[in-house]
């Protein structure tokens, strides 16, 4: 129904009127208005990602240059260590992968993508984003009270995670797990809008099968996202209650049990990792076609491997606990249900390389980025492989091996894949082209460095070198003079890509002021959004909201003079 | 092969698990070479030329769809071959107990282990019984029952010359089992984050012949040494 409304006659919207001037703080600080609240979800998310980052440098130099005065911190004990690692871990997932890749994008391309003027509550969706970013401050601010910021890992296990008196961070605990609970809650109330949105106010004529593929995915993670978080946010709350009122949930000398906290945990925290991941393989999807000028190749078989995916990841949390005192037979069915998985993921990566066969393939920023997905998480992917196998696990377990492995998993989503989307979706957002030479040179100093910080930490990982120690000199296997080496290379690398990230903030800076104007199409594109002006005014379509009449992916179409075919063009 | 060169492998079941990272590297490494090849192969071919528009394929048709669904074929067998090697693997380390020949007790606390290790009557619970702290000796190709403990929060004991891990749970005692193959010394890790010395409980393992350890046994026993050095040190600490 509301795709008929223009977006100031729904009474949502009473605050103002279509005629009446927003003031700033209407516009920037409290809108209502999707796009806006997608840049906030997405700048804010970019600069978590940028302390996050920091903190890399900070631990990493640590390990590089054990009990050195690194540059801007100084000495780092062994607390500052844990707290920077647990706080890198949560900020990355929880504060820049789940806002930029599920609420930012989500947020500007769900209306636009499907013909509406905004989503369906967009007051929810303001909401959401003050939730969310109370979250943020309360994560930030725990770093500033006694005691510190919580150093448990990102898993946070109890009892460790649950006893002031083991963790020694009284309060930091509890702003840890207050936070995620809040940024939980903020997806919660993003995700009801996304479903809506998308499956209430498509353009007239937009059938199921002809919704971008990005939409469909980011619909299917918050479906995802909602139907896992439920056992952990749980799990939240008992674990605050033994922080903070002594109840015994997870405290075994009260008849509690730490494992249940694992349970919770995982049974949230692997769909969590296809919550983020559908996103960005939806965004890759949208770029490869367009700069392939071709059809998504089996569109049907994409979606059900995102819903097999999906599903899937449901049956498989326990083989994050294989060694961690579970009945030992679980672990046949574990690695049973694991190893599955791998049928639909290779389907799904098969069929975006099928996408590029026959196409007429031109290597903008943006597609450079997509194709940087397939191929990292393809490693990624097949590295998996080594930990779901529960006999190979009982060695692997939290070495270097697995962070190898999930870092080139996250880091193709929440990086790659949101520099994919936000380098293609700029010109849509801003109006403006990026700089082509300042782009490639980003990738190029984003992806190499990539490479060469994690591929070493595989070879330390299945040498026996285990995670979430700050100091490896105590052990004498681990201090051996070419594994300090590897650990160097990894460090100077990441100091590479960090610096390289300030080129695309200079590119973003320096495209704003005098980047070329980028018109309604720039890539020509077939999909609705890019119908609209750039940057869309309120209510996105002010003339008139579109009719959809084909797919989204009809490119270099036999007999017509264009190679794309606008969703929104009467046949 | 590829574990073994990055480090020492030093039980009756590193082998093993060698052999299985040996088997996944180069049936995920197949796959992998073929993907890629593809990948770029394409990436190559179909870059854009003039008077050349792409081809129109929904997927949809028989003729390039098989392509996909044959390669699932290869990816399921590979897989079954792997969860064959891998449970059988887990079988034998972790669900498998065979009949021990001497049995210690491994305690975790943050931030230390301590080891204790049956005296001259092999038999542990005794006041024979050798208790150190970080330093676990064992003697080769005896195999060992493990019983590990945690007096607080999480820990793991790991061994990576043995391909040994397993996390101690507080109120649990955790059975395991482990028969070295190898004498030397080798590091001892704390596998599970347990606080802020988390990094600092480093221990070592010391596995020497069966002689060797029966007369560091004899030597060392609390008995023995109430008997010759009644004055000394009750239990022989070892430095941290």
């Amino acid at each position: 129904m509301a795709e008929s409304i223009p977006a100031e006659h729904v009474a949502d919207h009473g605050e103002h009127h279509e005629h009446h001037e927003m003031s700033f703080l209407e516009k920037y600080v409290f809108p209502l208005d999707h796009k806006m609240i997608a840049m906030q979800y997405m700048f804010t998310g970019m600069a978590m990602g940028v302390i996050g980052g920091l903190f890399a440098y900070v631990f990493r130099m640590q390990l590089a240059f054990p009990g050195m005065d690194v540059p801007g911190w100084g000495q780092v004990t062994p607390a500052d260590y844990n707290s920077l690692v647990t706080n890198h871990g949560s900020i990355m997932i929880f504060w820049v992968a789940m806002p930029v890749l599920i609420a930012a994008f989500g947020n500007y391309l769900i209306p636009l993508m499907i013909g509406a003027d905004d989503m369906v509550f967009p007051k929810i969706n303001r909401l959401s984003y003050q939730v969310f970013l109370l979250s943020a401050i309360i994560i930030l601010a725990s770093f500033f009270v006694e005691g510190g910021a919580f150093g448990g890992a990102w898993t946070s296990y109890p009892p460790l995670s649950s006893k002031p008196q083991y963790s020694l961070t009284p309060l930091g605990s509890s702003m840890w797990i207050t936070a995620v609970a809040l940024e939980f809650v903020a997806f919660l109330l993003g995700g009801i809008n996304f479903i809506t949105t998308a499956m209430n106010s498509r353009a007239p004529g937009m059938k199921l099968w002809d919704i971008p593929m990005v939409v469909w995915m980011i619909v299917i993670a918050s479906i995802l996202f909602m139907a896992s978080v439920g056992p952990l946010l749980a799990g939240g709350v008992m674990l605050f209650f033994d922080q903070q009122l002594g109840t015994a949930f997870f405290d075994p000398d009260r008849g509690g049990d730490p494992i249940l906290w694992q349970h919770l945990f995982w049974f949230f925290g692997h769909p969590e990792v296809y919550v983020v991941l559908l996103p960005a393989v939806g965004i890759v999807a949208e770029v490869i076609t367009v700069f392939s000028r071709k059809k998504l190749f089996a569109y049907k078989t994409v979606l059900y491997t995102a819903i097999g995916t999906g599903v899937l990841s449901f049956t498989v949390w326990a083989h994050h606990q294989f060694i961690a005192g579970i009945d030992p037979r679980m672990a046949n069915v574990f690695t049973v249900t694991t190893l599955l998985i791998s049928v639909p993921i290779a389907e799904m990566m098969f069929v975006y390389i099928a996408t590029l066969y026959g196409g007429s393939i031109t290597l903008p920023t943006p597609m450079l980025w997509a194709l940087a997905f397939i191929f990292e998480f393809l490693i990624g992917g097949i590295t998996g492989i080594f930990l779901g196998a529960s006999g190979e696990d009982i060695y692997m377990h939290d070495t270097y091996f697995v962070l190898a492995h999930f870092h080139y998993t996250f880091y193709p989503i929440a990086i790659i894949g949101t520099f994919a989307g936000f380098t293609y979706w700029f010109p849509k957002m801003f109006g403006k082209m990026m700089d082509e030479t300042l782009g490639k040179a980003h990738f190029w100093l984003t992806v190499i460095p990539f490479n060469v910080i994690f591929l070493p930490l595989f070879v330390l990982g299945a040498a026996g070198q285990h995670r979430r120690i700050y100091d490896f000199t105590n052990y004498p296997q681990l201090a051996q003079p070419w594994m300090q080496d590897l650990r160097v290379l990894a460090t100077v690398a990441l100091c590479v890509m960090l610096g390289a990230q300030l080129i695309f903030f200079y590119n973003i800076f320096k495209s704003l002021r005098s980047g070329k104007p980028a018109g309604k199409n720039p890539w020509n594109a077939a999909t609705l959004e890019w119908t609209a002006a750039s940057p869309p005014p309120h209510g996105n379509w002010p003339e008139g909201l579109p009719n959809c009449y084909r797919g989204p992916y009809e490119y270099s179409v036999p007999g017509r003079d264009k190679d794309y075919w606008p969703q929104n063009e009467p046949a | 092969m590829i574990l073994n060169y990055l480090g020492p492998s030093a039980s009756t079941y590193a082998g093993q698990i060698d052999f299985l990272f040996d088997v996944i590297f180069v049936l995920v490494g197949i796959p992998f070479l073929i993907a890629s090849g593809l990948f770029f192969y394409f990436i190559l071919r179909f870059k854009k030329k003039d008077g050349q528009p792409g081809m129109y394929i929904t997927g949809e048709e028989h003729e390039y769809k098989k392509w996909i669904h044959r390669a699932h074929v290869p990816i399921l067998v590979f897989d079954v071959v792997i969860v064959v090697i891998a449970v059988n693997v887990w079988y034998t380390i972790k669900q498998d107990l065979p009949e021990q020949e001497s049995t210690i007790r491994v305690v975790a606390q943050q931030w230390a282990w301590t080891f204790e290790h049956p005296g001259p009557d092999n038999v542990l619970g005794t006041a024979d019984d050798i208790p150190t702290v970080n330093e676990l000796r064992v003697a080769k190709d005896t195999l060992y029952h493990f019983k590990l403990e945690s007096l607080d929060v999480l820990h793991n004991f790991s061994v990576p010359a043995f391909r040994l891990k397993q996390d101690a749970i507080p109120g649990r005692v955790i059975t395991g089992w482990f028969e070295p193959t190898q004498e030397g010394e080798f590091d001892i890790q704390c596998a599970e984050i347990c606080g802020i010395g988390h990094g600092l409980m480093p221990a070592r393992i010391v596995i020497e012949s069966k002689e060797q350890h029966a007369a560091w046994v004899a030597e060392n026993s609390p008995l023995s040494l109430a008997a010759h050095v009644p004055a000394g040190p009750t239990s022989p600490v070892a430095k941290p």
